[in-house]
């Protein structure tokens, strides 16, 4: 296989879990943290744990952002995990007012805590849910539908076309996967989702 | 569509071993952790949490190694606790494969650690680890270094303190059924729960099924943790599973 998979380190998160993710799935991944490294890759992956304001930072002041950009503009595959998929919205309102990478039309706000029935529940939003795929851009889904979900703060997708994916939190819709051309987001984590996860992560890695 | 309850096995390590003790002392050894890891992981549990046990009494958390060797077959998530004590401590645990990291004893002596790593990692990367120790007037005491020192800190407030300082989650282990197999403390799982509006995972004293009834009966179980009824193969993941289900305890569907 010549797809080249970079995940980008911006300084904070695991990336051991997802590099370890897809050299059990038979490909290798390499970890990068320049400009000039993405733009020899086939395929990147931002994964993300933390807050929104540092993820930036940390993509900021590696000088990242344009490159990414220009990946996702040229039509390659991405995928954006968790915070990385948050990141690919116009902005977020965790601890302020902070731009992303605009890959996507939508911002990014708190979980509402309280649920259809007006009562209140838990954030963060940890554990496992089923998720229900709106449409089929992925193919080859996953059976086992559950996924894990870890977050205080969601995405809120202008054009709901970009939305391929939701799950159900006490009656809250959690838009759970993104989309636009080649450019996917999962909310909840596919490197710790055992073999759901697993599926969608090598659906992804042979785009 | 609530959320379902998480089942999740506690691996507690001293050194390269796996070990089990009784109100969290007295320990023995079981085998090697990653390959109990590995084996709940293929029985279908949804999480993993390790608790270096005597890294209070080293100033630090010995489990980068095991952790990493995890990572490399486990794909739920891993939570590690024990020694955390500093933003650099959780970053070295996340990038050996840890999604989260447990903290107790430095939280209780500096509470401003509970928002400083909420704020760099996210607040569902913080858990707080109470250890309760219920006292004579009913109500429970904080207990920190896995168990051994008393704090004088009331359960309760600490973990309205907590919550207020942006922590994620609670892990709540009772020292008094912890490694009893009697069940689990009760009043203590139902208090804090109702309590919280953050997650808690409900430790010490799962010795048999009918406990996980008895407890979602007190409470909405966000998680349980266990130990002992898995080490020592009294149970598997799966049994867990079909029990709750049996139950209408809600848990993730798990196809093999």
């Amino acid at each position: 296989m010549s797809n080249k998979i970079g995940i980008i380190d911006y300084g904070l998160c695991n990336l051991l879990n997802v590099k370890n993710a897809i050299k059990y799935l038979g490909a290798n991944a390499e970890i990068i943290d320049t400009p000039e490294s993405i733009k020899n890759q086939s395929h990147i992956i931002l994964p993300g744990v933390g807050a929104f304001k540092n993820g930036m930072r940390g993509l900021i002041i590696r000088n990242l952002v344009d490159s990414i950009k220009n990946h996702v503009l040229d039509d390659k595959p991405f995928l954006g995990i968790c915070l990385g998929m948050q990141m690919m919205l116009n902005k977020s309102y965790e601890y302020g007012e902070i731009e992303g990478l605009n890959l996507v039309d939508g911002e990014v706000i708190k979980i509402p805590n309280r649920n259809s029935a007006n009562k209140k529940h838990k954030i963060p939003h940890i554990g496992w849910n089923e998720i229900k795929y709106q449409n089929n851009k992925i193919k080859k889904i996953s059976n086992h539908k559950s996924v894990y979900f870890v977050h205080s703060y969601m995405a809120n997708c202008k054009d709901k076309e970009n939305v391929i994916a939701t799950t159900d939190y006490n009656g809250v819709k959690i838009e759970a996967m993104i989309n636009k051309k080649n450019a996917y987001g999962c909310q909840f984590h596919p490197e710790k989702s055992g073999d759901a996860g697993l599926d969608i992560l090598n659906n992804f890695i042979n785009l | 569509m609530s959320v379902n309850t998480r089942l999740i096995s506690r691996l507690d390590v001293k050194g390269p071993n796996l070990i089990k003790g009784v109100h969290l002392e007295g320990l023995r050894v079981i085998g090697d952790p990653n390959e109990y890891a590995l084996r709940y992981y293929n029985q279908g549990v949804d999480e993993i949490i390790y608790m270096d046990t005597v890294a209070s009494l080293y100033g630090r958390n010995n489990l980068h190694e095991i952790v990493q060797k995890t990572a490399n077959n486990v794909y739920v998530p891993i939570t590690v606790g024990g020694g955390i004590r500093s933003i650099d401590d959780v970053k070295l645990l996340l990038r050996c494969g840890a999604e989260k990291v447990a903290v107790n004893t430095a939280a209780v002596k500096r509470p401003e650690l509970i928002t400083e790593i909420s704020r760099k990692f996210g607040s569902q990367c913080m858990v707080l680890s109470i250890e309760a120790k219920k006292k004579k007037d009913g109500k429970w005491e904080v207990y920190t270094e896995n168990g051994r020192q008393s704090t004088g800190v009331d359960v309760i407030e600490w973990a309205l303190e907590a919550e207020k300082r942006e922590a994620g989650e609670v892990l709540l282990t009772s020292v008094d059924n912890e490694g009893t197999k009697k069940g689990f403390d009760y009043d203590l799982i139902k208090k804090i729960t109702n309590i919280l509006s953050i997650p808690v995972i409900v430790s010490g004293g799962m010795g048999e099924l009918s406990h996980l009834e008895a407890a979602s009966e007190v409470c909405k179980l966000d998680a349980v943790a266990m130990a002992d009824v898995l080490h020592y193969d009294r149970l598997t993941i799966g049994q867990i599973r079909e029990f709750c289900v049996s139950k209408n305890i809600s848990v993730r569907e798990y196809v093999k």
